[in-house]
């Protein structure tokens, strides 16, 4: 179908896409990479008033790491992510994920503020920013804050932005020495949602225990869900004894999966048991492999 | 619902027009342009038959506003062949393997591989797959469209076209 009339508008600076925003009342939309969004408009699922396009704003995209943070611009695209070499060496995860984000077209013009503001409960990033504890600075009139990717994601579609408040980046905290993360999904074709995905960081100190542990769901529950009981019982353990299946079991008695046309919850539970368990071997031997226990 | 003028260059040739808020990069080709041969199958991002090149990207013209092409350089199917006609080799190589049937979804494979053989000096067979995976053919089941991208995996003008892209590379 084609999309419903509305306005656009195509700022260039931050201060001015918000005022567009605001002055655009309930249903201005900010309009990132578009690759959600549009095929909203298109099926008419989202009826917009006015669109406000970030793509000439300046000052949006980028990457930078500065005092143990890397910060990842809003309109940073899929592509860039992929090659970056900042995040390649400190939030690895996020490349990793991105292999899984849609396709080469879709990729070039995706952003991940987008996709943090989106809020799919069935998309990559925001279990990344989940499970690697980052933080959402988001900009409204009033100013800038950061909020706790904890508190940021609240239903499916849903977050706590303020309305006329945008996703300006995305920080992440270093993790540190001995760290690996991984990720993986299963979907039925390379590019479709997925019906099962993880995010796993974790990090081993120098006697080869678990100092840190992180995972994230993604198209589990509503919204991306930390596997709390897992992270917990990794943390603290001896890498070399974790039993990975056990972990596997236990990560996903924190889900909340549905059954859909793709699949059972059932189905989704146990592969999602799986997905873990196999994640988790990874990166315990990637560990051993390096040197450390 | 607003009406912007843009100014935009397609297939080398610069055009300018006034459109509405709403309107897709793909309508826009087809209807504002007369660029029909980029064509539109589902029109909200999933079949890959609308990609096209901007500014150097291999993109979804359905998932694109008109709008926001002002000021860009956009390549069509249209733009791929030389001007006497003599196919690229991206069109020669699904010529040659029968990598079409009815050919709807042809423009969007050919966009995504001359984009792909700009971007890597010399793609794999693996890496132009990997690329292949947002386009959609409901008649070939394939094989065809694979034994072309083996071909131009294979072909002594990769090994040229390699020679050309250095060349002209700008260092980053
Ligand atoms: S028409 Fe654009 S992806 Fe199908
Ligand atoms: S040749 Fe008919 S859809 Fe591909």
């Amino acid at each position: 179908m084609k999309p419903p009339a509305f306005d656009y508008v195509a700022p260039t600076s931050i201060d001015e896409a918000l005022e567009q925003l605001s002055r655009g009342g309930e249903d201005a939309r900010p309009l990132a990479g578009g690759q959600s969004l549009v095929p909203m408009l298109a099926l008419r699922l989202a009826r917009p008033s006015l669109l406000v396009d970030l793509n000439r704003v300046t000052g949006l995209a980028g990457v930078s790491h500065a005092a143990g943070e890397l910060r990842v611009g809003a309109m940073t695209r899929q592509r860039a992510i992929l090659a970056d070499s900042l995040i390649g060496r400190h939030a690895p995860a996020l490349a990793d994920a991105t292999r899984f984000v849609g396709h080469e077209q879709t990729r070039n013009r995706g952003t991940i503020g987008g996709s943090i503001g989106l809020a799919d409960p069935q998309s990559e990033y925001p279990a990344v920013a989940l499970a690697l504890g980052a933080r959402i600075e988001a900009r409204s009139p009033a100013g800038t804050r950061r909020i706790q990717v904890e508190k940021f994601f609240l239903g499916p579609y849903s977050t706590a932005l303020d309305r006329g408040e945008i996703v300006t980046a995305v920080i992440f905290p270093d993790w540190g020495e001995g760290t690996l993360m991984h990720v993986d999904e299963v979907a039925r074709r390379p590019g479709d949602f997925a019906l099962v995905g993880l995010v796993a960081a974790l990090r081993c100190d120098a006697a080869g225990k678990i100092s840190r542990a992180g995972l994230a769901w993604f198209g589990m529950a509503p919204t991306p869900r930390r596997a709390t009981r897992a992270e917990a019982a990794l943390t603290g353990a001896l890498a070399s004894g974790v039993d990975a299946e056990e972990i596997g079991r236990l990560a996903v008695e924190d889900t909340e999966p549905w059954d859909d046309v793709h699949a059972s919850a059932s189905y989704r539970r146990t592969v999602g048991a799986r997905v873990a368990a196999r994640s988790l071997r990874r990166i315990l031997d990637a560990s051993s492999n390096r040197g450390r226990p | 619902m607003s009406e912007h003028r843009i100014e935009t260059h397609i297939n080398g040739q610069r055009i300018e027009k006034s459109v509405d808020a709403r309107l897709t990069l793909v309508d826009f080709l087809r209807g504002e342009c007369g660029l029909t041969g980029t064509h539109a199958g589902c029109e909200h991002g999933v079949c890959g038959a609308c990609t096209v090149i901007v500014d150097g990207l291999a993109v979804r013209a359905c998932l694109m506003l008109a709008v926001q092409v002002d000021g860009a350089e956009i390549r069509t199917v249209e733009g791929v062949a030389a001007a006497d006609g003599s196919l690229h080799p991206v069109q020669q190589a699904l010529r040659e393997e029968h990598g079409l049937q009815c050919g709807y979804c042809t423009p969007g494979f050919v966009m995504t591989l001359v984009a792909e053989l700009e971007k890597l000096p010399r793609p794999s067979v693996a890496e132009m797959t990997a690329a292949l995976s947002g386009n959609i053919c409901r008649c070939t089941g394939y094989q065809g469209i694979l034994r072309a991208v083996e071909r131009l995996a294979s072909a002594p003008e990769a090994e040229a076209r390699r020679i050309d892209i250095e060349r002209s590379e700008e260092p980053r």
